[in-house]
């Protein structure tokens, strides 16, 4: 304990106490506790004060950081009765219970706080964690606290709950019944299974004299436990089956239910007429397998979500006028005419028009880049810009389900998942339509030859041959491929994504939040080093202005000895602002603008800044390209082709160059419409393409690519709908990742070859009339376990081959 | 009826009833989160103390 307490001081020397994230210069220092910003001190303050601080020794910095939660949160909507009565999950005298959806939840210092919150606000009266789930139920006193109160505190511990709109609690609650039916039908099976495997072993052993009295008794008591497990246990397979068939095409479920209802009825037939024990052994093992198949596909990826669409974005409520005042409403109550109130920070919910004078709205949800929009009276908002600054009205013009950025993301690239049909699909409709020519021509030679074998031999090879293996092949590889790849930060959202990293040559990234950061941007200022006065002079002039390079020139800055109000002030958009301040004019802008000489720089942009008459000098704002990024683009580079789409300006193309390869195809002031047409110009010439990106303004990039992975800084963050997310600290592995992937593919292949291999060994037994059910009782479940044991081996060794493991 | 059929008749009796035990328990949720429980039991008990911060050594 004391070398682990040692340890954990000298590493806080240089990393947050709180979240562990490493002190940059400006850090804070409060109880002899480094802190990297001010949210996480404030965490740390208000648990202090609670005496919860066992919260950082149970694990070394627990915390999430707080440094680019910058804008609070606002709850108010909770106070919304409809809003409320939907969240609730019970609501008595002077008692709640509510269930919140932190995403922040990952260690058991996060149980510990989150099941404390008695100790911080009296009128908790008990809250409990879900750690699978990451979700936290409150019950709390009513009359002491409300819903929104409640929200607020774990907020301001760093857990900030997600609210969605929607029937998206009553998704997670079908999914969770959906994984306890799994579990008892497992459950079922398995009893089923160890029963009747005892109860066969009289057969297997062979019956001699007095025993052979209870051989019916055995063997009917096996077809009562079998029961169960066909129609319960395994019904979901005939059900899928029954829909397939339906819908014309084969899964791999008809093989199965073929398969279980012939083994059923055989060893049924054969039990009634006395003439053999049937193969409930092999048949109820079958299923049994194949739900612990599914179950562990489940469980892989239950707490991800990937389907976290624009609604999620979306606030939940706003402020909507009404005679009486402004009142909190749904959005999805919204109607056009509406009038509504967006305060500083939140999103628009649906197209609307302006009718204040001004309003700064910031699009980079839905375009990705950093541009804060100056609007004027009477402009048409689109749903999902941000709005900052006072409070501002507006005429609602569309329903939320109409909205712009709604159709967007309804484009055709949606169709994907119907054409998605995966491999073993394709491969099981030759498998059941080869297995029955082979039974039908085994039976017809049997019934020349000696047709007492006909039956036997019949539904011996359908029984056999019955496609366990390969079912199994599939569910196994992908999920420990999954595995493999969550562990390195990279989270696929299906196991058919998996098939599909076979046909990817081609690699396009998107630029900003991609390939550079967004937040990360360094400013320095070249010219002689600016006095206190000057400062003063300039940030007056840049707080005036919403464009991203004064703000972030704005946080350069600091916070100056003297604050001024600017007397004149002009900004030319896409030139510079001209302002008096304190009777001393500023121009800041482009070097045309302000009269100075500049040239273009590679990953530069630079500000001027005149004063007076003098040219100071300018602020040279640098994108900042993510580690790892130069390595990686080279190793991609070996065997894809690669592309670069920017919904920015060409500035930095010349910095690109650098570390991409001549062949690269860069195109700049991409829409979204034209990054999806791009990727689709790509895939009609035959390339299969992975499309990386981060914003909504991918997201018709990533639905249309066939591998869309999204790029975050946090998995738990808002991310556009993708096929894989990737954490941006991944970013430079994702060759090896790729690479991992497409493996993949030899290790399901090889799967099947092994247990086309046992097929081939055991049709060609049953066709020659030599089967045992002993044989089949041995063969079905070993080849079932073999290639189970066979892919998890292949897949980590390949994981070992590509340095994943 | 041989001794040996109420034997098996009583064995599948009992293993019903541990069928049903564990149907309960799943269906009480008792399976839907199975880290939070572990960790939980490590926790100390849930009272107010206030002169309690040196202990832990840090």
């Amino acid at each position: 304990m004391s070398i682990a307490t040692a340890k954990q001081h000298t590493e806080t020397a240089t990393n947050c106490y709180h979240c562990g994230d490493p002190c940059e210069s400006d850090k804070i220092v409060s109880d002899e506790k480094d802190f990297c910003c001010q949210g996480c001190k404030t965490v740390y303050e208000i648990l202090s004060e609670n005496e919860l601080c066992n919260y950082y020794d149970l694990e070394a910095s627990p915390g999430q950081t707080l440094k680019d939660a910058d804008e609070k949160s606002v709850y108010d909507f909770l106070d919304n009765e409809a809003i409320k009565a939907r969240m609730l999950d019970f609501s008595g005298d002077n008692y709640e219970k509510v269930s919140f959806s932190v995403p922040a939840i990952h260690c058991s210092s996060c149980i510990w706080l989150l099941e404390n919150l008695d100790r911080l606000n009296e009128a908790v009266i008990d809250s409990k964690v879900d750690f699978s789930n990451k979700t936290v139920t409150v019950h709390y006193h009513s009359e002491d606290m409300n819903l929104r109160e409640v929200a607020e505190m774990l907020d301001s511990i760093g857990y900030a709950p997600l609210i969605n709109l929607d029937e998206d609690g009553d998704r997670k609650k079908k999914e969770a019944t959906y994984d306890r039916q799994l579990i008892i039908k497992m459950g079922v099976a398995g009893f089923c299974f160890g029963n009747i495997m005892l109860l066969s072993f009289p057969d297997y052993l062979g019956l001699t004299g007095i025993e052979q009295n209870y051989q019916s008794f055995f063997r009917y008591l096996n077809v009562l436990l079998a029961l169960p497990v066909v129609f319960y246990a395994g019904a979901d397979y005939f059900v899928s089956a029954f829909r397939s068939i339906r819908q014309r095409y084969a899964n791999i479920d008809i093989p199965i239910a073929l398969g279980v209802s012939v083994l059923f009825l055989r060893s049924f037939y054969e039990v009634a007429t006395g003439i053999g024990p049937g193969y409930f052994d092999s048949l109820v093992g079958l299923i049994f397998y194949l739900l612990i198949g599914k179950w562990f596909q489940n469980k892989t990826y239950r707490s991800m979500s990937f389907d976290r669409d624009y609604k999620s974005y979306f606030p939940l409520a706003v402020l909507k006028k009404e005679e009486s005042g402004l009142i909190s409403t749904q959005v999805t109550e919204l109607v056009k005419g509406d009038e509504i109130a967006m305060r500083n920070g939140e999103i628009i919910p649906a197209d609307a028009i302006l009718i204040d004078d001004e309003a700064a709205i910031d699009y980079s949800f839905i375009t990705g880049e950093s541009e804060a929009v100056q609007q004027k009276k009477g402009d048409y908002l689109y749903a999902g810009g941000r709005h900052t600054g006072p409070m501002t009205r507006m005429i609602v013009q569309k329903e939320v389900s109409q909205s712009y950025l709604t159709r967007l993301w309804n484009d055709d690239a949606f169709s994907k998942e119907e054409e998605g049909r995966s491999m073993i699909d394709r491969i099981s409709k030759y498998f059941t339509l080869t297995i029955i020519g082979i039974a039908v021509l085994a039976g017809l030679y049997w019934q020349f030859t000696n047709p007492a074998n006909t039956w036997l031999v019949f539904t011996a090879v359908l029984i056999v041959a019955c496609p366990c293996a390969l079912a199994l092949v599939t569910p196994f590889t992908s999920g420990s491929v999954m595995r493999v790849l969550g562990r390195n930060k990279f989270y696929l959202k299906n196991a058919s994504v998996v098939e599909k990293f076979s046909t990817v040559d081609s690699v396009v990234f998107d630029k900003t939040g991609t390939i550079t950061h967004t937040t990360n941007k360094a400013v320095s200022f070249s010219g002689d080093e600016l006095s206190d006065q000057e400062k003063a002079l300039v940030l007056p002039v840049v707080t005036g202005s919403t464009h991203p390079l004064s703000r972030l020139i704005k946080e350069f800055l600091g916070k100056p000895e003297k604050e001024y109000l600017p007397e004149s002030f002009t900004e030319l958009p896409g030139k510079g602002i001209d302002a008096i301040v304190a009777g001393v004019k500023v121009l800041l802008g482009s070097a045309g603008f302000v009269g100075a000489e500049g040239g273009q720089e590679a990953g530069l942009t630079r500000v001027y800044l005149k004063i007076g008459s003098r040219i100071r000098g300018s602020f040279a704002i640098r994108s900042q390209y993510r580690d790892g990024i130069e390595s990686c683009v080279q190793e991609l580079a070996k065997d894809h082709k690669l592309a670069v789409l920017s919904g920015d300006n060409n500035n930095e193309a010349a910095a690109l160059r650098q570390f991409f390869p001549e062949s690269t195809a860069m195109k700049f002031n991409q829409s979204p419409e034209s990054k999806l047409r791009e990727i689709k110009t790509i895939q009609e010439q035959g390339h299969g393409v992975v499309m990386l990106g981060d914003g909504l303004n991918d997201a018709g990039a990533l639905k249309q690519s066939d591998i869309g992975i999204a790029v975050t800084e946090d998995i738990a963050a808002f991310s556009p709908a993708s096929d894989a997310i990737l954490e941006a600290s991944a970013l430079s592995k994702l060759n090896q990742l790729l690479r991992f992937g497409k493996s993949s593919r030899k290790v399901i292949w090889a799967s099947f070859v092994l247990s086309f291999l046992y097929n081939v060994v055991g049709i060609s037994l049953a066709v020659m009339g030599v089967f045992t059910p002993l044989i089949a009782a041995i063969l079905m479940p070993l080849s079932s376990i073999s290639v189970v044991f066979f892919t998890t081996f292949g897949v980590h060794l390949f994981a070992k081959r590509f340095k994943l493991s | 009826m041989s001794v040996i059929l109420i034997l098996i008749i009583t064995s599948i009796i009992v293993a019903l009833l541990f069928l049903g035990a564990f149907y309960w328990a799943v269906k009480s949720g008792q399976y839907d989160d199975t880290y939070s429980p572990s960790v939980r039991m490590l926790f100390e008990d849930k009272k107010r103390k206030k002169t309690n911060n040196e202990a832990h050594g840090v």
